[in-house]
């Protein structure tokens, strides 16, 4: 029986052979993409501690929810929460993206690559116009 | 005439029975939740303020109670869904993985727990 290292003398040892689908992904945008609806998916994970904590403090009354309120006012805090709302924003943008996929349309390159730029910018621009109507609204009632 | 393997025969387990229910839960789950934080981004512009009476009285409201609490248990269920397949795909130990899947199971039971019973505790208007 022929040993399975016996290759022939002819082929070199750097030759280029197939490799195995896993490992011919280039780091495309594509890919970037999907990896950062995985990422913003743990990322709200992580957020929806914040968000039950809001819940919890409110339930527990007036002082409570003041100190929550300090705590939310912290700079590294309210940094966290606009990377949240921005974690939320893509998650939900690519999220539809995957909805579509599962019907099986839009998995063409050139569809895939444009709704992939459309949830990336399209999330960097309501994440600002979330803020500004946030800012906006509180602004108004003051 | 059965289709099943020698070796599933003399091992008896079956199928898990489960098949699709996981990808299925989480796509249900999802388009729930695009309707329902939809709701909820577009009360907190609406509420302007938030201070505590204000959104206190908010919440309390029967309509804004049901949808925050389907919002709460609905995110933390997609959100195990979702770790639970990071953690398959990269905790590659068998009891490591059975051990992080648990954990990752009782805190987000422990936060649907927390966030039903605020909720309802806001509603029910035991602390004002």
């Amino acid at each position: 029986m022929k040993h399975v290292t016996d290759v022939p003398a002819t082929t070199p040892a750097n030759a280029a052979r197939p490799l195995s689908p896993f490992m011919n992904y280039k780091w495309r945008y594509t890919m970037a993409l999907s990896f950062l609806n995985r990422v913003t998916g743990c990322a709200l994970t992580v957020g929806t501690l914040l968000f039950v904590y809001w819940l919890v403090a409110l339930s527990n009354g007036a002082q409570a929810y003041a100190m929550s309120q300090q705590f939310f006012a912290h700079p590294a805090i309210r940094v966290l929460v606009v990377l949240f709302s921005y974690a939320f924003f893509y998650h939900l943008l690519g999220g539809v993206r995957h909805l579509v996929w599962d019907t099986g349309r839009g998995l063409e390159r050139r569809s895939a690559q444009l709704s992939g730029w459309i949830a990336f910018l399209g999330s960097i621009v309501l994440t600002a116009f979330f803020w500004f109507l946030i800012l906006h609204g509180l602004r108004g009632a003051a | 005439m059965s289709l099943r393997s020698s070796l599933g025969k003399v091992e008896g387990l079956g199928a898990a029975k489960e098949g699709a229910h996981h990808w299925w839960a989480q796509r249900v789950s999802a388009v729930a939740l695009a309707l329902l934080t939809l709701w909820f981004v577009a009360s907190l512009v609406h509420l302007g303020s938030y201070d505590y009476a204000v959104v206190h009285s908010w919440l309390a409201k029967s309509m804004n109670t049901v949808l925050m609490l389907l919002l709460a248990t609905v995110a933390i269920y997609h959100s195990q869904l979702g770790v639970q397949v990071v953690v398959e795909d990269y905790v590659n130990h068998h009891g490591a993985k059975l051990a992080v899947l648990m954990l990752v199971n009782f805190v987000h039971l422990l936060l649907a727990a927390l966030a039903a019973f605020a909720i309802l505790r806001v509603a029910f208007g035991a602390s004002t």
